[in-house]
């Protein structure tokens, strides 16, 4: 049961290393890149905030062995805002509209909200309310987390979502 | 919350998958997306000494017109299939059914194939492909064979795959004429698993008689279901004169056996199942009728 040697490009640095191939993306991400950003809840599935963009999807790190993403682009929370610690409109937005109380689910919806807001800039509230519904806040009660996504959609709009 | 330590293969051939699997025996476990399987390693209810990686195997992707049927490789994933102009337009149950598989992070990874190797009969892509007599194309190293659906799930999370068989594709047929589909189902939360579920497809002639009728169930049973005796009876009659209402009573009444569970019992479950007919009748119908 030997390790595997991975490439992947991580928030675009190239990144190798040796994996047991058990270990998850998200383990690999948190413990041997030190990118701690991406959060562990239920790490089966079910809860959303280990999310993390892998060639452009929102995909749970969870559910993802590291040597399936050999070659592979991988954006995680860390790659989201700007280079100089400058917020996203997505970050920012969740920061105006109290969509956050205890932070731990945050960058799974950070993630997941962006490259939902790419795909669909001029979404609806139940389409809103769809796209949150992979991941899990015990805080909020969602309803700062749905204002957020309205107010990043129009920065989606302008094309200001990065 | 770890999965135990096995040994990874990633095979950039359906020749080498299968020859793989063969070899490796019962100790293999073909992976593909993995939304399936990596939950239930992290959970240890599994533990394979051995995983084959399908993902990278290019042919067992994509989306084409074969001999009057649309094929899906069993390696594209739901999110492809949710986009695809061609899965709308050719099997438009399939292209209803999806949105409703998990949540879209889920389906960045999740696969087709995997879906109905995976055979849970809560899931919507085996309810699909057995209402629709979809064609499942197997290979192994003694050969290619096919098999029809509904020889295809034999009990919960079991197929008639043999254990060194790969699902590398499966064809839906391509439903002609004045039709229409409709899928719902019932959860407590938009992705989870559907307490029960209806797939249904209807065919009308000129003068909206209905030339022939599907009706798939979601966990209704150990397998996806299907009301073959309901169609049968449905067949040849007005559309404008069925109450879908009926055609949910008579389904529940011929289903073998409904599971019961924490999360319904099982007259709670023929009940909703009773409903979501009902619905995705009516759906249908109207789709049918006015396109």
């Amino acid at each position: 049961m030997g390790e595997v040697s991975v490439k992947l490009t991580v928030n675009g640095q190239p990144r190798a290393a040796t994996v047991e191939p058990r270990v998850t993306l998200a383990d690999f991400l948190r413990e041997q890149l030190q990118l701690t950003g991406t959060h562990l809840g239920c790490e089966h599935g079910v809860c959303g905030a280990c999310t993390v963009l892998v060639d452009g999807a929102a995909v749970r790190s969870c559910l993802m062995f590291a040597v399936q993403a050999d070659g592979a682009e991988v954006t995680t929370i860390e790659g989201i805002g700007s280079p100089d610690g400058g917020l996203s409109a997505v970050q920012s937005a969740f920061r105006d509209c109290h969509g956050l109380q205890c932070g731990f689910c945050t960058p799974g919806f950070v993630v997941s909200v962006t490259a939902f807001l790419r795909d669909h800039p001029n979404p609806t509230d139940p389409e809103i309310r769809e796209a949150l519904s992979g991941n899990l806040c015990r805080c909020t009660g969602y309803q700062g987390i749905v204002n957020a996504v309205q107010q990043a959609a129009g920065a989606a709009r302008r094309g200001e979502l990065r | 919350m770890k999965p135990a330590p096995f040994e990874y293969h990633a095979p950039n051939t359906v020749a080498d998958a299968a020859n793989l699997l063969a070899e490796l025996g019962d100790g293999a476990k073909v992976l593909s997306g993995g939304q399936s399987l990596v939950p239930m390693l992290a959970l240890r209810l599994a533990v394979f000494e051995h995983l084959v990686d399908i993902g990278r195997i290019a042919e067992l992707s994509g989306i084409e017109r074969r001999n009057g049927a649309l094929w899906i490789g069993a390696g594209t994933t739901q999110a492809t299939v949710e986009a695809s102009a061609l899965v709308a337009s050719e099997v438009p149950l399939l292209a209803v059914a999806t949105p409703l598989i998990g949540h879209f992070q889920i389906r960045s990874r999740g696969t087709l194939g995997g879906s109905i190797a995976h055979a849970d009969p809560a899931a919507e892509y085996p309810a699909v492909a057995l209402a629709l007599d979809a064609t499942m194309e197997v290979v192994s190293p003694r050969g290619r064979r096919t098999i029809e659906a509904r020889d295809f799930f034999a009990g919960l999370w079991s197929t008639s795959m043999e254990p060194d068989e790969l699902l590398v594709g499966v064809s839906f047929p391509i439903w002609g004429g004045r039709s229409g589909f409709a899928v719902e189902e019932f959860a407590r939360r938009h992705g989870d698993f559907a307490i029960a579920g209806a797939a249904i497809g209807i065919e009308l002639d000129a003068v909206d008689r209905i030339r022939r009728c599907t009706l798939g169930l979601i966990g209704l049973g150990s397998t996806p279901e299907r009301a073959r005796t309901v169609e049968a009876e449905l067949a040849g009659r007005p559309v404008t004169d069925v109450e879908p209402d009926e055609v949910g009573r008579l389904v529940m009444a011929a289903l073998p056996s409904v599971p019961s569970d924490l999360h319904g019992s099982a007259a709670y479950r023929k009940r909703v199942g009773a409903a979501m007919v009902a619905r995705a009748w009516t759906t249908a119908a109207a789709e049918a009728r006015h396109g």
